[in-house]
């Protein structure tokens, strides 16, 4: 009996190691790179004459994986048609509310899309780092030199190899706010940082019901990335693009005395009871609001004003009025004087993974100006801008879309991609977004940024 | 082994033809089965008993070996390097995982954040089976033999039912909090404490206090699973013990003290073991509340978190081991009492 028990212990030891532990051994099994080195065979098909192509592409299937489902996906869908009819390849489309989880998954189970939607240059780089994604064709690089231009070439390769086209993008730098409620108390949309925070103190004292500022930074578990967002839009303000590139790519410490002047802006308006969280209650309460519900009190007004980028366009009850004389609209987050324009976004890149003609000429009808302009149609709910240069802002549906266009497309404007998008996932998916949430929780501007600074990956 | 196939094979899309291969996968493996356990009855004599054991024990010690333990050792190993990727030789040769030694380790301790993790952690271990058990065994006794037994157990015993993302989104609510001074509060407790003119509570917003929501939580659907276990223990005890306890003048207290809880003992253990280990590896109540984002995260969150989210297989292998390693005391201990018992 007491052999048997203890025979009966071993099994049951030996079960709780391995169940407890092989979890984090799954998705092993290395395969070999079969990419059969499309980047050095020179290719000098031209993919943007995609229809021209049909003889030898009629028939094939591209499959897409992406972060973009329901309802957001029928658009997409609906602007491929032409591409579709035109090649006769079948587009597959999946999408995946865990995709920046899962894709790097794939990679490693050998179970890759052709096409993936990457939302972050970081990502980007991890799946160039898998050694599995392909570099781009000589069309895509010379769509997205005549189209984009040299800062989103730059967000869309690594060691300057150029891997991604851009797909869509986003404008961060925007203030929501309601027009009615700013022609009632006489308001003027600020032009420069000191405006809007002369602006924000009047409105504090003007109506003590509410308050001049409302956020959210909830949002499951990449709860603080409006936090993230806050601070890089002040730093591009207050430090210029080159200290923000620096700080991006770890040039400059993260926890750089620029940065912590940044973050004392920030927090003088986002720590400060009189400004915030209006609808809500106390600063604290930024923590625990979600993002979706962060402006929503200006409907109410009982708030002014809320930081948010162009797809918070979407998050407005049905039948809200979104436009310059409608009931919500959004001003440019204004710059520290108006001389400097620069604009936080974001985006998403194409990353291909399988070296073949339909993929080819697919990555290079979604770099062209006909699929942005297809794309635009299509949406035709709003809420989808892109950066390249040949979308015409008429084709685009909501003001605010048309809006983001021209700010994307101002020679004037800087823009630069969301930093916490580019930085190592420790950092930009891990303590940016967990240390700015403890910051509005109360924690002081030194120990936050000396946190992050401390979790940079040293390889 | 196959599960795993099906599930992948269902998640590509109701492929037919991966449906094929599947089947026809099952029926070679079952086909060897039946081979091997056939050959294995033509022995016969002491030999042939020694050849059926094998038959019998090997194909599972080996598919252990294969799908448990050799994970298990990857995973050990895994800790010891950095690197992106699970798989130390996947992907380019920059991000190929290097030997750090106990780097991964000492991480445990130096990331931010990581601490308070531990101190979550150590809360929940504690308390949620001291308190599962400790409810799950009074109202075992309290409705032992009363009227309408059946019904009280099965109130009791229905949050088991619930998965524990769905209990986290009922309690969301019963917690929920409305911050604003001049709303109106709708989570069930905050109505109830502004209703009788105290402040409303954030529960799930701030720590360590939201550990403690959140471990009522896991109370809720566990006592259910003590009460049923213990009940069926106490109703064991056999009536002659009762009986004689009785003509000996025990009563209440006493006769819990000598006679009903030495009687279910080992149920007493095995509950809070059972749910001890349940704890320590419950992630779904921390993410479908908050994520872990609010000063609230256990290990196993914690392990999910650094293994798929931010990219750090090695600081996440490390998590695992660590909850393995807090495991085994309780298995051991659990081992020891069933030997006693036996």
């Amino acid at each position: 009996m007491a052999l048997n028990s203890s025979r009966r212990a071993a099994a049951v030891l030996t079960g709780i190691v391995a169940v407890s532990l092989s979890a984090a051994a799954c998705g092993g099994g290395s395969s070999s790179d079969t990419a059969s080195g499309g980047a050095d065979s020179k290719d000098t098909t031209d993919y943007t004459k995609w229809c021209d192509l049909k003889s030898e592409l009629t028939g094939k299937t591209v499959t897409i994986y992406t972060s973009i489902v329901t309802p957001e996906d029928a658009p997409h869908k609906a602007s491929y048609k032409e591409f579709e009819d035109c090649t006769g390849i079948t587009v597959k489309y999946e999408g995946d509310k865990d995709f920046e989880k899962n894709l790097p998954q794939r990679a490693q189970s050998g179970n890759l899309p052709d096409v993936a939607f990457i939302p972050q240059p970081g990502l980007l780089q991890t799946m160039v780092d898998t050694g599995k994604a392909i570099p781009a064709s000589q069309s895509v690089s010379d769509e997205v030199d005549k189209y984009f231009g040299a800062d989103w070439r730059k967000y869309g390769s690594v060691d300057d190899v150029l891997y991604a086209a851009p797909l869509g993008a986003n404008v961060k730098s925007y203030v929501w706010y309601s027009p009615k409620k700013f022609a009632e108390k006489g308001y003027k949309v600020p032009t420069t940082w000191d405006e809007l925070m002369t602006l924000s103190k009047k409105i504090a004292t003007d109506d003590p019901a509410a308050k001049p500022w409302c956020a959210g930074f909830g949002s499951g578990t990449a709860t603080g990335w409006v936090g993230t967002d806050w601070v890089e839009d002040v730093l591009l303000r207050t430090a210029g693009k080159d200290t923000y590139d620096q700080w991006v790519s770890h040039k400059i410490p993260f926890n750089d005395p620029k940065v912590l002047e940044a973050l004392g802006k920030v927090g003088a308006i986002l720590k400060d009871p009189a400004m915030v969280n209006g609808g809500f209650g106390d600063v604290a309460s930024i923590a625990t609001t979600t993002f979706q519900d962060g402006g929503q009190p200006i409907l109410q007004g009982k708030c002014y004003l809320h930081r948010q980028a162009s797809f918070y366009a979407s998050n407005w009850p049905e039948g809200t009025k979104v436009a310059e004389d409608g009931d919500v609209w959004a001003f440019y987050l204004p710059a520290v004087d108006a001389s400097a324009k620069p604009v936080l976004g974001g985006g998403e890149f194409v990353a291909t993974f399988r070296d073949a003609p339909e993929v080819k000429a697919f990555a290079a009808f979604l770099a062209s100006p006909d699929w942005a302009n297809a794309k635009a149609k299509a949406t035709t709910n709003g809420g989808w801008v892109s950066a390249n240069k040949e979308l015409d802002p008429a084709n685009l549906v909501s003001p605010i879309d048309q809006q983001s266009a021209k700010i994307l497309q101002d020679p004037a404007a800087v823009f630069r991609f969301d930093g916490s998008d580019m930085m190592p996932s420790a950092v930009g998916a891990g303590t940016f977004w967990s240390e700015m949430t403890n910051w509005v929780k109360g924690q002081d501007d030194k120990t936050t940024l000396d946190n992050i600074e401390k979790s940079w990956p040293t390889s | 082994m196959h599960v795993t196939t099906l599930a992948a094979a269902t998640a590509t899309g109701g492929n037919l033809g991966k449906i094929g291969t599947l089947l026809l996968g099952i029926a070679v493996f079952a086909a060897v089965f039946i081979g091997i356990l056939l050959i294995a009855s033509l022995f016969k004599g002491h030999l042939g008993e020694k050849i059926q054991a094998v038959a019998f024990v090997g194909p599972t010690v080996v598919l252990i070996a294969v799908g448990l333990i050799y994970p298990a050792i990857l995973t050990i190993r895994r800790a010891f390097y950095s690197g992106k990727f699970f798989d130390l030789n996947f992907g380019t040769p920059r991000t190929r995982g290097k030997y750090v030694g106990f780097e991964n380790f000492q991480a445990l301790w130096t990331t931010p954040g990581l601490p308070a993790v531990f101190r979550n952690t150590l809360f929940w271990v504690i308390l949620v089976p001291l308190l599962a058990t400790g409810l799950g065994l009074l109202y075992a006794i309290l409705i032992d033999r009363a009227k309408g037994e059946a019904v009280a157990k099965a109130l009791i015993f229905l949050p088991m039912a619930i998965s524990m993302v769905g209990a986290t989104l009922i309690w969301k609510f019963v917690y929920y909090f409305v911050g604003d001074p001049t709303g109106s509060q709708v989570g069930l407790i905050n109505a109830f404490l502004t209703t009788i003119g105290m402040k409303p509570i954030d529960f799930l917003g701030n720590a360590p206090g939201n550990t403690f929501a959140m471990i009522v939580i896991m109370v809720w659907i566990q006592a259910g699973f003590a009460m049923t276990v213990l009940s069926a223990a106490i109703k064991a005890i056999p009536d002659e013990i009762i009986e004689a306890a009785n003509m000996d003048g025990v009563k209440g207290l006493q006769m819990f003290r000598f006679i009903t809880l030495p009687s279910i003992r080992s149920s007493v253990i095995v509950v809070l073991t059972t749910i001890a280990i349940a704890t320590l590896k419950a992630f779904d109540i921390v993410q479908a509340s908050s994520g872990g984002k609010l000063g609230d995260s256990v290990l196993a969150n914690e392990f999910y978190n650094r293994s798929f989210v931010t990219q750090q297989p090695g600081l996440g292998a490390a998590i695992a081991i660590v909850i393995f390693l807090l495991v085994s005391p309780i298995i051991v201990f659990n081992v020891i009492q069933m030997r006693k018992d036996a």
